[in-house]
């Protein structure tokens, strides 16, 4: 910051500023950004043992979309553990969805509606949301009014799920899956386009813009101290550079040279000389919305407001008229209905259903949450931090297959990143605390 | 109290019983309050004051027993019928969610909502920022979790919570246990402004000296029974420290009894 002091009367000299005073300013958190300097280091590192083939357009886009799922159910397991309890049944359960999807679009529907009728996908879609709802719900029903521990109704649920996901089609894969279902995973058909990916940039930018906004003059109907201005364009700036930058970067990476012939063959253009644009791949965009929208839910609805008075404090939320039983049991609910989410875009991805879909899932997802600072203990996470958690996890993995490391010792090490993140969470949070 | 006499009490508890498993934790006890009047409840660990107490505050109904107020039957099956009633109550834990701010803690339960359902966080702040500046103008940290906040201002909380939704009746559960003297003398204070303005208020207290600081009248709780309800004025510490141990009004004890109280 340099300030230009044009008045020589100038006498009062503005508060000294530090980079600490300037962080408060913002109002951002410190968590946040601690984690996103993890996963510049992990990122600029693997780009370097790699031999510079982590940060290309091709591998972060890739990595954009095997995050996708992970991060869609870590969104609800914030909501569970942060009411104190756990799902571990997040796999299987996948397993048990993602196949009873793959058996309705392939042999179920198509024997109704015909092969290739329109309307298979969103039945589909719409059976195994209702499926994986219904399965979670019944979970939390039992944890909640029948008080049986998560872990254990869940770890039963593990086993049970994974058997049903077998006995639903006797073990056999199930393949292909609908031509519009596919697209839930993204692959090479399954993003939107360059253009369209700069119009959600901009649309997104302005709903920083908005939100900022908004924020501003709700504390100022209220005569709360506000942000200074600075700050506000700063937070802006900042959110609708990187927004834009994202998108370039995806952007940057063109379809596979065959496909593209045939994309501009079909359209009679010539391919331009950079590539046609992927665009962004379609589970990111559904990974988003989930995120945004679960953010929207934990912090703006009453429905997140009372699951983290639970996690904080069951009796103090009891005591508060709040229905907790209810409570749990959405959260459990909510879960199975992201696994719904969760299962689609795996099972799209894959092209084909198999009884081993999702296997140690749960570990994943709950690690996810808990990189992303979600307290075991309970009362304490967010969303963001669950996705930047998947991003994290995905960006190891992908960077140790880069760098030609074997599977076995990929597990060891994210196992110990796993231990290492908690451990430096829980001395963080204690050192706040004094 | 002459106020008493031609006023119906605000609250009449008749006659409640509350047992669990085989035994009686509240056996038969019947007491009363009026506006403008602190009445406390006192006795040794178990006596059942907290148990009773609960049954007005919806925390746990009783299995028997009457409760009017204002002179009407009324059934307290939950905590949110409580407050629906003007019972508003302060626990001895404070029954405070660590994790959440102060406003999010005093409307919990009960949030302000925007046109959209969805939580309308500047206006409970607001609110409480207004509720905080009567009770404790010094409070400033509305926007931390109260798990970062010292016993007093913790205390502010749980009772601003208590009192931003115009109570008739205040049931307050060791309000001091866990405070210093000078947080102390000030929700001493606070009682009795909250009494001036007419508010009922049943105090649960350990503590005798507090107790004749700030009551009208005592009734006294032993083994879920009670013992009996004087008036301040007519009582000595001591005989209200016999009717806690021994369960005798100070009609029926002897000096000598009494004197064995100091050992």
């Amino acid at each position: 910051m340099t300030e230009v002091v044009t008045a020589p009367h100038e006498t009062v000299l503005p508060p000294k500023r530090t980079w600490r005073s300037e962080l408060g300013a913002l109002e951002i958190d410190t968590r946040l950004l601690g984690m996103l300097g993890a996963l510049a280091v992990i990122w600029v590192g693997f780009h370097i043992l790699s031999g510079g083939t982590f940060l290309t357009a091709r591998n972060l886009w890739n990595l954009s979309v095997q995050t996708a799922a992970v991060a869609i159910m870590a969104s609800g397991m914030v909501l569970i553990i942060v009411t104190r309890n756990v799902d571990l049944s997040v796999g299987s359960m996948v397993g048990v969805v993602g196949m009873a999807m793959a058996l309705l679009q392939a042999e179920i529907l198509p024997g109704i509606l015909g092969f290739g009728h329109p309307l298979i996908w969103i039945i589909t879609l719409l059976a195994g949301l209702l499926l994986g709802t219904l399965l979670g719900g019944f979970q939390g029903f039992i944890v909640a009014y029948g008080g049986v521990p998560s872990f254990i109704v869940t770890l039963g649920g593990l086993l049970v799920w994974r058997g049903m996901a077998w006995a639903l089609a006797s073990g056999r894969t199930i393949a292909p899956m609908d031509q519009t279902f596919q697209l839930l995973g993204g692959g090479s058909r399954g993003r939107i386009g360059g253009p369209a990916s700069w119009a959600f940039g901009v649309v997104a930018c302005l709903g920083i813009v908005l939100f900022l906004f908004s924020e501003r003059r709700q504390r100022r109907r209220f005569d709360f101290p506000l942000r200074p201005v600075w700050a506000e364009i700063t937070l802006a700036v900042i959110g609708c550079v990187a927004v834009l930058g994202a998108i370039s970067v995806i952007n940057s990476y063109p379809m596979p040279a065959a496909l593209a012939q045939q994309y501009a063959a079909e359209r009679g253009i010539e391919v331009p000389p950079g590539g046609i644009p992927l665009g962004i791949a379609i589970p990111v965009l559904i990974a988003l919305a989930v995120a945004l929208l679960m953010t929207f839910v934990a912090t703006r609805r009453r429905f997140g407001r009372y699951v983290f008075a639970i996690g904080g404090n069951p009796e103090a939320a009891m005591l508060g008229g709040i229905k907790t039983k209810r409570t749990v049991m959405l959260t459990f609910a909510l879960m199975g209905l992201l696994v719904g989410v969760g299962a689609a875009v795996t099972v799209a991805r894959l092209n084909a259903g198999t009884s081993g879909l999702g296997t140690s899932t749960e570990l994943y997802v709950i690690a996810a949450a808990v990189i992303g600072g979600t307290s075991l203990a309970g009362g304490l996470g967010t969303i963001s931090g669950a996705v930047l958690g998947a991003l994290v996890m995905q960006s190891l993995i992908s960077g140790m297959v880069l760098t030609g490391v074997d599977a076995p010792i990929q597990d060891i090490v994210v196992g110990i990143v796993l231990v290492i993140a908690v451990a430096f969470d829980t001395i963080f949070r204690r050192r706040i605390a004094r | 109290m002459t106020v008493r006499q031609w006023h119906t009490p605000l609250v009449e508890m008749k006659d409640i019983k509350v047992a669990f498993g085989g035994v009686h934790a509240v056996d038969g006890v019947s007491i009363d309050l009026y506006p403008g009047e602190v009445v406390a409840l006192v006795g040794g660990n178990g006596a059942g004051k907290s148990t009773l107490i609960k049954t007005l505050s919806g925390a746990h109904p009783a299995d028997s027993g009457e409760i009017l107020i204002e002179g009407h039957p009324v059934t307290i099956s939950n905590p949110i019928a409580a407050k629906g009633l003007g019972i508003e109550t302060i626990y001895q834990t404070l029954a405070l969610a660590d994790n959440i701010d102060a406003p999010g803690n005093v409307f919990l339960g009960r949030e302000m909502r925007t046109k959209i359902g969805s939580l309308d966080d500047s206006a409970m702040e607001a609110a409480t920022r207004e509720v905080m500046g009567r009770l404790n103008p010094r409070f400033r940290n509305f926007k931390k979790a109260v798990g970062w906040l010292s016993g007093g201002q913790r205390q502010s909380v749980a009772i601003a919570r208590a009192v931003h939704f115009n109570a008739r009746v205040l049931i307050m559960d060791e309000p001091t246990a866990a405070l210093g003297p000078a947080e102390t003398a000030q929700v001493g204070s606070l009682i009795r402004q909250l009494k001036d303005e007419g508010l009922g208020i049943f105090l649960i207290s350990h503590d005798i000296h507090d107790v004749f600081d700030l009551a009208d009248r005592i009734s006294v709780m032993l083994t879920g029974k009670l013992v009996g309800t004087v008036q301040k004025q007519e009582v000595t510490k001591d005989q209200v420290l016999g009717m806690i141990i021994m369960g005798k009004l100070p009609g029926e004890v002897s000096q000598a009894e009494l004197a064995d109280l100091h050992g």
